[in-house]
């Protein structure tokens, strides 16, 4: 038989756990990626890819086969980057900002055979400034703007995955954008608009 | 002529684009020199890398996950300092409040005991207290109606309660609202479980494991406990 994602989800939903071990093998580095994406952090996307398939594997039975199986956990991961972010939030309103409450850079901990070691801190300063300005969209704005911009989602799919309207998806790519700009213009030396 | 607006240069971006916007980018200096402003700082963003995973990666995350997927399955393993902080937590946790509600009401002079030192201590034993609730909550979502192990739960459940209250009126001194919430929305959990008798109708368990589910309980529980642990080993 070939296991293809719809043959797969199907095998799942009646209990065959091999199955379902098909799709979280396939499925994994690309749910790590996005949730990587989505947080800005490595042991949050781990934990993120955990519940996206908990999630889904409880959920199987609601899995509607017309849309594909990655798009359908693509959905699950969002909602619970969402989760993640609010509660995260809440807590920070609370708890001011200090610089040392956050985990070391994942790139501080990577030990490096690959880059030069001025590549490296070059990576190092380009992604963190991105991650800063990542960190100042709204929860929205940045899933819908990871979806655009990495993983090339249509607007269509990013407003399914969010549970709103086509005309507010594309609207919050565009808010997106504009807020990257005005952030990461002025530090790369672009003259603004 | 009419220039574009900052949102059409977005959609150009992302292909969405007819032949006259096309056509306008190409005979426009003005417009094609900021959509190429645009491109390039899109395209530096598109560099945030991501940590890579080896390939074994899928394998790795279904080994963790396999032992959380049905009810025939195991219970996650139990971490070997379980069984000691199971007696005593309870003593623990009435210990941790009193010393930090003594802090705040006679201050630190008195207590000698220093805010910081306090908010570890409390952080420390959150995180743990989450840490159990998780893997009792775990049980609960696995457990069928009348297995012989939800006796045990039970009691555990109980246990767990009166600590929790300790705990959730610590977070409410502290100002901690979001650690208070996800303590209270625990409280009504582990209440029904632990009230509930041994001959209470099937449905109850459903009804509470739906509950947990619906409220994303375990997933709350699991990153407040790694955050208050993370948190307080940094002070
Ligand atoms: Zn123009």
């Amino acid at each position: 038989m070939e296991w293809t994602d719809a043959v797969a989800a199907d095998e799942a939903r009646k209990g065959n756990q091999y199955a379902f071990r098909v799709l979280v093998e396939r499925h994994s580095r690309s749910i790590f990626r996005l949730a990587f994406r989505m947080t800005g952090n490595e042991q949050d996307a781990e934990d993120l890819v955990q519940e996206t398939f908990l999630r889904a594997y409880k959920q199987l039975t609601q899995f509607d086969a017309r849309s594909g199986f990655s798009t359908w956990l693509y959905r699950i991961c969002s909602n619970c980057a969402l989760d993640l972010i609010r509660a995260r939030k809440r807590r920070n309103e609370q708890q001011p900002y200090s610089g040392d409450q956050f985990p070391l850079h994942w790139l501080d901990r990577v030990a490096s055979p690959g880059p030069s070691p001025e590549r490296l801190t070059q990576s190092k300063q380009i992604t963190g400034q991105v991650e800063a300005a990542l960190q100042r969209l709204s929860e929205t704005e940045r899933l819908a703007f990871v979806l655009r911009h990495y993983e090339g989602c249509d607007i269509e799919e990013i407003a399914a995955t969010l549970g709103v309207q086509a005309n507010a998806a594309k609207h919050s790519v565009f808010r997106a954008v504009q807020k990257l700009r005005r952030a990461l213009e002025p530090a790369w030396g672009v003259a603004a608009r | 002529m009419i220039h574009f607006e900052e949102e059409q240069f977005v959609q150009a971006y992302y292909g969405e684009v007819d032949e006259n916007t096309r056509r306008h980018l190409q005979e426009c200096a003005a417009c094609g020199a900021e959509f190429a402003r645009l491109r390039d700082l899109l395209d530096s963003v598109r560099d945030y890398p991501v940590p890579e995973r080896e390939s074994s990666y899928g394998s790795d995350v279904w080994a963790r996950l396999a032992p959380c997927l049905g009810p025939q399955a195991p219970p996650p393993k139990l971490r070997p300092a379980w069984f000691r902080w199971w007696i005593l937590a309870p003593a623990l946790a009435a210990f941790v409040v009193v010393v930090f509600v003594a802090g705040i009401v006679t201050g630190e002079r008195r207590t000698g005991i220093s805010a910081r030192s306090r908010e570890r201590v409390l952080l420390m034993a959150m995180s743990d207290h989450f840490d159990r609730s998780q893997i009792l909550l775990t049980e609960l979502v696995h457990a069928n109606p009348g297995s012989s192990g939800l006796m045990a739960q039970r009691e555990k459940a109980r246990e767990l309660l009166t600590e929790n209250r300790l705990l959730r009126q610590s977070a409410v001194h502290m100002g901690d609202v979001s650690d208070a919430d996800l303590l209270d929305a625990l409280d009504r959990v582990l209440l029904d479980f632990a009230n509930g008798s041994s001959t209470s109708p099937p449905d109850n368990l459903a009804a509470l494991q739906q509950r947990i589910d619906n409220d994303a309980l375990l997933f709350k529980v699991r990153i407040s406990g790694a955050d208050a642990r993370e948190k307080g080993q940094k002070l």
